[in-house]
């Protein structure tokens, strides 16, 4: 933000010395790697939760993350290894629970408590660590400051175990998800399954935490796999397209978070929460207008978002 | 403790504090029962934006707290009855909602140069310490109205919480008291977020509720003891973030509630809760 103040840097309208610019500075290069492991990251197992309908586990996690965030800063440590601790342990306390991370029933009094109650422990941190009050918003809304080298390949190490666990098991997982009575019947562990899937998802929205900040990880968790699962019903093409949805909703926001005074997360909220709309938008015109045509649903209308905005047009 | 009520910040914040959480109290018991305690979750989204944009633009916080929480609260009821809406669309709305408030928490403390740098931590995590001597009186009125409409309607809306079907069937306007108490609970948002904070308004309206429920089965002592609960919860937590430095209050508030919710689950009662509550009603 201070960047943008002092006028070290204005938007030239020629994009590319604009982006020479932005990465002649190391912290805006690692910013971007960064960016791009955790887009990939989330939009691969984001994909799995918009399917698994598990986006409420998602939210509890990251909010989980912020007094791990700030309860690292506050003991020295840097803040990505308290989202990882937290946001893993929390994912494993969440899969002992039976029938948690639902967010109805009876005990959402009590899922409502813990997440208040573990915002106010952040808060609590945040305030014993002296001079830090401005941070807050940065652990909160996300920053891409302070991504260092040692921060992005730990990044990247984390995001590769878990993306290979997810290819591992991405086939019984997906039979498990779309339907676990028939998926038991067939003797698959749909519980082991839900259970790694569970710690997947700690590793990923820990990840996507450190950009988007612990309030606002449906941004890349979850809007870049549901607008490619609305644009097209085939896994084979929903799932990279989330991935390059979320590279370039992360990629632009950080531009537009660098040229502006404004912070990176209400650039990737609002451009992946636009995305969103537009799919949804171009969805219901592609059945109201393709209702003569094939059948929606069936593969032929939305084979890509191109076929999309042909049938709408 | 008498010594610091001889301070007026902490006899400002004792008054608005005890107002704020018997409404929290009697409006969380509600919502408890009525299963409608997300709806906490997405107002205390909406405060945060709408007391920033309110800033923003140079108006009092108060204004845009209010107008945001009960015009959300207004239109999740006229959605709620209508469809079932998916919670992937409802989750990406309020997290794109929340991130239009940062826009406007840099809006503000970028643009204006009266501004304080803490505008948007003070919104998210309360500052009930900071609170002048017309605010207070303020909050007590509108808190103490909320409780007052709240007992008014308690037995029609207690009916229409536990058996919808029959109290409409009876001649209860469900539909119009379901609005009406939506309209309680923005307002009682919007004046716990200056007590609480919006981030932490959920526990101040789940916690006291739920172990109130589990202490009792009937439904009128359930809610007496919500609103006591709460109030004493509050007390708590503002006598230990006065004696205790570098705690805030907001965290104390939050712990207090957390530890009773935390006890009630250590007493064992003969029977489960929200089916002797139906039994009795």
């Amino acid at each position: 933000m201070p960047l943008a103040d002092a006028g070290l840097t204005a938007w030239s309208w020629n994009p590319l010395t604009d982006i020479q610019v932005m990465w002649s500075y190391p912290f805006m290069v690692n910013a971007f790697r960064a960016g791009a492991v955790i887009a990939v990251l989330s939009a691969a197992v984001g994909w799995f939760v918009v399917l698994r309908r598990q986006t409420f586990a998602a939210h509890t996690l990251a909010v989980v993350g912020f007094p791990g965030a700030s309860g690292a800063v506050l003991v020295g440590v840097a803040s990505g290894y308290g989202y990882f601790a937290f946001c893993l342990a929390a994912a494993v306390v969440i899969a002992m629970l039976p029938g948690a991370g639902q967010g109805h029933g009876e005990e959402s009094a009590l899922i409502g408590t813990v997440q208040a109650f573990l915002l106010a422990c952040g808060f609590l941190f945040v305030a014993l660590y002296k001079g830090f009050l401005g941070g807050v918003d940065a652990l909160l809304f996300g920053s891409f400051l302070g991504i260092g080298d040692g921060q992005v390949v730990l990044l990247a190490v984390v995001a590769v175990v878990v993306l290979a666990v997810l290819a591992a098991v991405g086939r019984p997982l997906l039979f498990a998800s779309v339907d676990p009575s028939v998926a038991a019947a067939r003797a698959l562990p749909v519980r082991a399954l839900s259970v790694v899937f569970l710690v997947l998802l700690g590793a990923a929205t820990a990840e996507a935490s450190q950009i988007t900040g612990s309030l606002l990880v449906f941004a890349l968790l979850v809007m870049p796999p549901a607008t490619a699962q609305l644009l097209s019903p085939r896994a084979a093409v929903s799932l990279p397209l989330g991935m390059l949805i979320g590279l370039a909703v992360t990629w632009l926001g950080l531009t537009a978070a660098y040229y502006s005074p404004y912070p990176v997360g209400f650039f990737v909220t609002t451009f992946a929460f636009a995305a969103y709309v537009l799919a949804r938008a171009a969805r219901t015109a592609a059945t109201a207008f393709g209702a003569r045509g094939p059948r929606p649903g069936t593969g032929a209308t939305g084979g890509t978002p191109h076929a999309v905005e042909e049938a709408a047009a | 403790m008498i010594a610091a009520l001889s301070h007026p910040f902490f006899l400002h914040a004792v008054l608005a504090g005890t107002a704020i959480a018997a409404a929290a109290g009697l409006t969380g018991y509600f919502l408890v029962l009525r299963a409608q305690i997300f709806t906490g979750d997405a107002l205390s989204h909406t405060a945060f934006t709408g007391a920033l944009a309110a800033l923003a633009v140079g108006w009092d916080l108060r204004i845009g707290l209010f107008a945001a929480t009960v015009g959300v609260a207004l239109l999740l009821g006229f959605l709620g009855s209508r469809s079932k809406a998916d919670d992937v669309a409802i989750g990406s709305a309020f997290a794109w909602i929340l991130g239009l408030g940062v826009f406007f928490l840099t809006l503000y403390t970028t643009h204006r140069s009266t501004s304080d740098g803490n505008a948007g931590v003070s919104v998210l995590f309360g500052s009930i310490f900071g609170l002048s001597a017309s605010a207070a009186w303020i909050a007590v009125a509108v808190a103490a109205g909320v409780c007052v409409a709240l007992l008014v309607l308690a037995r029609p809306l207690l009916f229409a919480s536990l058996d919808e079907a029959v109290a409409a069937a009876r001649g209860v306007p469900v539909r119009l008291l379901g609005l009406a108490f939506l309209v309680l609970v923005g307002a009682c948002a919007a004046e716990a977020t200056q007590a609480v904070g919006s981030l932490l308004l959920l526990g101040l309206l789940a916690a006291p509720a739920g172990a109130a429920q589990r202490l009792t089965d009937s439904p009128f002592r359930a809610l007496a003891l919500s609103a006591l609960l709460a109030v004493g919860e509050m007390w708590t937590g503002l006598a230990v973030g006065y004696a205790v430095p570098g705690v805030p209050p907001s965290f104390a508030i939050m712990a207090a509630a957390t530890l009773v919710f935390a006890a009630t689950f250590l007493i064992r009662r003969p029977d489960t809760g929200t089916a002797a509550v139906t039994a009795t009603a």
